[in-house]
């Protein structure tokens, strides 16, 4: 499958928000990412699966070069990440990120959190960075802890803290490394279901997670890593009734059969 | 089988409570316990009364010569004589309302940085870091605006130590800050060159660094060239200060999870904004301790300054102790300037504690 996408990258194409063409990424001399081929369009949302050491963190931390790339192209939006620092921060100003970690500031109360980018780096006043903060996380219904510390909060609580801080930057796609895989069981399901709005709006989104419920709800795609290359990309129907690869098999078997 | 029934909430038993529980939970709990409680009433009730009795009691306060002292207990009248001298140094009595404005400046605008909820505080700091060292500088040093110059050589005593210990930490802690940072760059030069001058100035005593300051720099300099005494100690300590600090800051860098850092980045934060709203916020709050050990040492180091014949507190407390007219009170002397000392690092590490509590979120950086 990964064959048939690589031909059609070579042209722009006006619908895609992140094209990636023949990227490598090595750590040291350990190949973790190789000759991955593959096109995010506009208002498409993607979850990628594979067993753990996959690559597949690694591969969307490269989206806004937390990790850098050794060889290939990746464009955001058209504009290619390279290591000029002001391209890498504007690229990143358009691209949300949620880790599973959470990683809110913890200096910093939940509306503090999400005013912060906004203030600095959007150069909105106080004033328009709060109303639109308050709103967000009207949105991701926890406007009524906007004076509390993330200390404070339950982790479900604090990730949709940190989906509403990306938000605040109005980026034109969401990535979302292992949103669920840090919270408790009684917690996944409103981190789930502020994503699942968020995909209804039409946002753009690539999600690493091992929710399949959430992978056969949303995705228009999904796409199975294993040992840092792309085994398999299909709509979600297809994916889980008819893998076409023997890893998939196994993967899906191993996760679904319980 | 039960019916599942919510316990309610009961109070802890009563022997848990009160006095007599609190003592016997603390001193009394078990056989080793007690015993350490008795020793260490029997050593207090060795140690205070005497201490008391010397100090306070049969102690002798008024008077103006060694005459006065006729008791056997402490003779603060030695104390009282010698005060000015102990505070000011040799500095002119009739210019010392010029010390006490300074003093005075700084500690009011000290107490508004303190002080939670006064307005301005970024200006506040800005005038008592940057402004008030030119105003403290002319008013003491004098020679401008019709105010009589005054040597450095006549500063001294406690003004002495404050100003040394002051200005060494206030220079050190934004240079450390920078060499921590340094430290941890991407940059092999950067960081090769902060890690060199980091380890070459903590192999050395401060002894040596006032020692090299005062007595080997003036051989390299070309003749005529000189600066003030006082100055190169200040330069001397505060070089010496900011690699302490930066290696207390570096441990607070490493204690704040790459996650932040991550978060700051992926929001669009460049590097500059990462680590002045991000990371040091959280780091320098989590090295609050080991800042202020590393304060309180500075300021008790201070007194080294006397190898190079500057008199600090406990330098003309000495000096006076060498006064024949007032041979004898050496007790004395030690235990007021070891009390003012107390005071003053007792105070830092009671305000980092402060601080500790209030930074406090309830969270640790994940």
């Amino acid at each position: 499958m990964p064959e048939a996408d690589s031909n059609a990258q070579t042209i722009a194409h006006s619908d895609a928000m992140i094209e990636i063409i023949g990227m490598h990424k090595w750590y040291g001399t350990f190949h973790v990412l190789k000759d991955i081929n593959l096109t995010v369009n506009r208002g498409e949302r993607i979850v990628v699966c594979g067993p753990s050491g996959s690559g597949k963190s690694t591969l969307i931390r490269c989206f806004n070069r937390l990790e850098e790339h050794q060889r290939g192209k990746i464009l955001v939006e058209g504009m290619e990440l390279t290591s000029e620092t002001k391209k890498i921060e504007t690229i990143r100003r358009e691209v949300g990120m949620v880790f599973q970690h959470f990683n809110l500031f913890p200096h910093l109360t939940v509306l503090e959190n999400c005013c912060l980018a906004p203030i600095w780096v959007g150069k909105q006043s106080r004033r328009d960075a709060e109303k639109a903060a308050t709103r967000f996380l009207e949105r991701v219904k926890i406007g009524d802890q906007a004076k509390k510390y993330p200390g404070q909060l339950s982790g479900g609580q604090q990730q949709r803290v940190a989906i509403a801080r990306s938000l605040c930057m109005n980026p034109k796609i969401m990535l979302f490394d292992e949103p669920t895989s840090a919270l408790d069981p009684e917690m996944i399901k409103e981190v789930l279901d502020v994503m699942v709005d968020l995909a209804e709006e039409g946002m753009t989104m690539v999600c690493v997670t091992h929710e399949m419920g959430f992978a056969k709800k949303v995705a228009d795609r999904v796409i199975f890593m294993d040992e840092g290359q792309i085994v398999e990309s299909n709509a979600p129907g297809e994916f889980f009734d008819n893998p076409q690869n023997e890893r998939t098999k196994l993967f899906l078997s191993q996760i679904l059969d319980h | 089988m039960h019916e599942f029934e919510k316990h309610p909430d009961l109070p802890p038993p009563t022997s848990q409570m009160g006095v007599v529980g609190w003592l016997r939970k603390n001193l009394f709990s078990s056989i080793p316990n007690s015993i350490m409680t008795v020793i260490a009433l029997y050593l207090l009730y060795l140690t205070i009364p005497a201490m008391v009795e010397w100090a306070l009691i049969n102690a002798d306060w008024v008077g103006s010569s060694r005459e006065a002292c006729s008791s056997d207990g402490a003779c603060w009248v030695f104390i009282y004589a010698r005060i000015n001298q102990f505070l000011y140094g040799f500095y002119p009595v009739e210019e010392q309302w010029r010390v006490n404005l300074g003093a005075a400046i700084f500690v009011v605008s000290l107490l508004l940085l303190v002080i939670r909820g006064v307005p301005g505080k970024a200006w506040i700091g800005g005038f008592t870091l940057l402004i008030f060292p030119v105003i403290a500088f002319f008013l003491f040093s004098g020679g401008i605006f019709g105010l009589e110059k005054i040597s450095t050589s006549n500063w001294g005593g406690l003004m002495l130590t404050l100003i040394l210990s002051t200005v060494g930490i206030v220079a050190a802690l934004p240079f450390g800050i920078l060499l921590a940072l340094g430290r941890r760059s991407d940059m092999p030069i950067v960081r090769a060159l902060c890690v060199s001058y980091i380890e070459l100035w903590r192999g050395v005593p401060l002894i040596t660094v006032l020692f090299m300051a005062s007595v080997m720099l003036p051989l390299f300099l070309p003749s005529g060239v000189n600066f003030d005494k006082l100055l190169r100690a200040l330069v001397g300590i505060a070089l010496f200060q900011s690699a302490y600090v930066a290696e207390v800051v570096r441990g607070g860098l490493q204690a704040i999870a790459k996650g932040q850092s991550e978060a700051a980045a992926s929001l669009g934060l460049n590097y500059r904004k990462t680590m002045a709203l991000i990371v040091l916020p959280q780091a320098l709050k989590v090295v609050i301790p080991g800042l202020v050990v590393t304060f309180i040492e500075l300021f008790k180091d201070t007194t080294l300054v006397s190898i190079i014949s500057l008199f600090d507190l406990l330098g003309i407390v000495q000096s006076a102790l060498t006064d024949p007219s007032w041979l004898g009170f050496a007790i004395e002397g030690y235990v007021f300037a070891g009390l003012l000392y107390w005071v003053f690092c007792f105070g830092m590490s009671r305000y980092s504690m402060h601080l500790e509590r209030r930074f406090e979120t309830g969270h640790k950086g994940s």
